[in-house]
């Protein structure tokens, strides 16, 4: 690592922190588990839906600085959103994180993910909760 | 003893001064993963490609000649090494190819249904799921010996778990996470008083101390180059003079032949039955000038100066507050393994504040994820320092202030 900021921004470091919709819903129409085999993180996704869109979204989970803040920023930025837009929006991120693609507007907070994709050993941290809520709203 | 360890063999290896981009020198303390190269093994490398590559025990030509000439002359240095004779030595890719090899060509000849094999819970990966699932194939019992609340292998649970069913007996004669050096000679003599076959796996104590196969009465021991200043991609399986006709190659082809008929083909003697194909020759000549190196600055001073070191980090880490040390505090039964946690930050978090702070370490759970969930590490997983025969102690004083750094960092 070049230096600590490049991959623990300072954003990263406030949601590890302070984790945003950390727990469980008393009621949800999806939960999905997801571990990283190669480093043992693991998270546990729970969404709620309502008129095609992501009403309520909370995690629990182990795991690195960066699975966890990443998990957090996630459930932040599409908490609301349509789910639709919600698929759009993680495969925008995953693509940033796994191929360098340049990070877009609709990601706001989760772009500072972006410099993880030089860093191919913490690929599947920052990208974790990303495929889990993929699968969440894709079956 | 020629050379002293530390900081005069440092000088042969070139990648020891690398300055990272952020301006911090290389403090290199991942060497139970791999090792660092010296410029002799370097260059005898680029010397065979520069005078002697051709195919080996085929062509008789100049080349071919000196080709086969060096093959047969690092089986040579690899037996010496090991106390074997040079046709009880298979080269391999690695430890993992040794194992399966063994698994395979051993295993499904000789264990059948109801059988038993015996591994410990601290076995490194490639040590446990090849003869978990021989046993699946098999359906032989598949047992796992429990440890100490130390990591360390209790000898009279041992002896409760092998019995008259016993066919394999596999142990490592140093662990890779937490660097626990086994009793394999005792174990070894569990092994062969029920009839099974005694297995070791030598990744980590072969490179840090003197082996001899005859003395720990090992039937199969494996190893890989890599881990003591070798080439990646070459390893051993030294398999006992008695038994290794009973293996079975289980990769057949060019190389390994007696007789070739449309019908039916008869075997090579051992060893070059078990090498199919064109071998690792560049390999196989790494790792025999890897071992001349180990052998002129003296194995027996190896293990010695890890303890140094190891006790060194351990006096400086002790009193560290929320740093946890995992493993035995008796050295005696270590070797410089160190693998800690610092309460509250993964150790993947650890080993990035770490690297940019120049020190290399591993973190995650070292491909043995039953010893961690057995003794329930927190995370399921460590960081892991270790060191070689180029580290000194000031390579931990950087590491202790880079905890420290990371302390601060996530406090
Ligand atoms: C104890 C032990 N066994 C087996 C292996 C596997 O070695 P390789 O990856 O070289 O096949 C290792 C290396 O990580 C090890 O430390």
């Amino acid at each position: 690592m070049r230096d600590f900021s490049d991959l623990y921004a300072e954003i990263i470091m406030d949601h590890q922190k302070h984790p945003r919709n950390f727990g469980t819903l008393p009621i949800f129409d999806k939960e999905v588990q997801m571990t990283n085999s190669s480093c043992g993180d693991q998270i546990s996704l729970q969404v709620k839906f309502e008129d095609g869109k992501i009403k309520d979204i909370k995690f629990k989970g182990m795991g690195c600085a960066i699975s966890m803040a990443s998990a957090s920023v996630m459930t932040e930025l599409l908490k609301g959103t349509d789910v639709n837009e919600a698929k759009r929006i993680s495969s925008e991120f995953i693509e940033m994180v796994t191929n360098g693609k340049a990070p877009v507007d609709d990601l706001k907070d989760a772009q500072v993910f972006s410099g993880v994709s030089k860093y191919p050993m913490r690929v599947k941290c920052a990208t974790l909760a990303w495929h889990a809520v993929q699968k969440a709203l894709s079956d | 003893m020629q050379y002293r360890l530390g900081s005069e063999v440092k000088k042969d290896f070139p990648i020891l001064s690398t300055v990272l981009p952020n301006g911090k020198r290389l403090v290199y303390l991942d060497n139970a993963a791999t090792t660092q190269k010296p410029i002799q093994v370097i260059n005898a490398l680029a010397d065979f490609y520069k005078f002697t590559n051709a195919n080996v025990a085929r062509s008789a030509h100049y080349l071919g000649e000196k080709t086969t000439i060096a093959y047969n002359d690092a089986r040579k240095e690899v037996a010496k090494f090991i106390n074997a004779d040079q046709d009880e030595i298979i080269f391999t890719s690695g430890t993992t190819e040794s194992i399966n090899t063994i698994a395979y060509g051993w295993g499904d000849e000789n264990v059948s249904e109801g059988d038993e094999i015996v591994v410990m819970t601290s076995e490194h990966h490639s040590d446990f799921v090849p003869w978990q699932q021989l046993a699946l194939r098999k359906k032989a019992h598949f047992k796992v010996v429990p440890l100490r609340e130390d990591g360390t292998i209790d000898i009279d649970t041992v002896k409760r778990y092998v019995t008259s069913k016993t066919k394999v007996v596999a142990c490592a004669g140093m662990t890779n996470s937490f660097g626990i050096i086994n009793p394999v000679e005792e174990i070894g003599h569990i092994a062969h008083k029920s009839g099974a076959v005694f297995v070791v796996d030598g990744a980590q104590s072969v490179p840090s101390m003197p082996t001899d196969v005859k003395r720990m009465d090992a039937d199969f021991l494996s190893f890989s180059g890599h881990k003591m200043l070798g080439p990646m991609g070459i390893g051993v399986l030294y398999v006992k003079k008695s038994i290794i006709e009973s293996l079975k190659p289980f990769l057949t082809g060019g190389g390994m032949i007696d007789e070739v008929k449309n019908d039916s083909t008869t075997f090579a003697c051992a060893p070059d039955r078990y090498e199919a194909g064109t071998p690792n020759v560049e390999g196989a000549v790494g790792l025999a000038t890897a071992i001349r190196y180990l052998r002129e600055i003296g194995m027996e001073g190896i293990l010695e100066h890890e303890r140094d070191l190891l006790g060194y980090a351990y006096e400086r880490l002790s009193s560290v507050d929320r740093v946890i040390l995992y493993g035995p505090k008796n050295f005696e039964k270590r070797g410089g393994i160190l693998s800690f946690n610092i309460r509250g930050i993964h150790p993947h978090d650890v080993a990035s504040i770490l690297d940019a702070n120049g020190v290399a370490i591993r973190s995650g759970h070292h491909c043995a994820q039953p010893i961690l969930r057995y003794l329930n590490v927190e995370f399921m997983a460590t960081a892991r320092a270790s060191f070689y025969i180029y580290n000194e102690r000031s390579d931990i004083d950087v590491l202790v202030d880079a905890i420290e750094d990371a302390k601060r960092r996530f406090s």
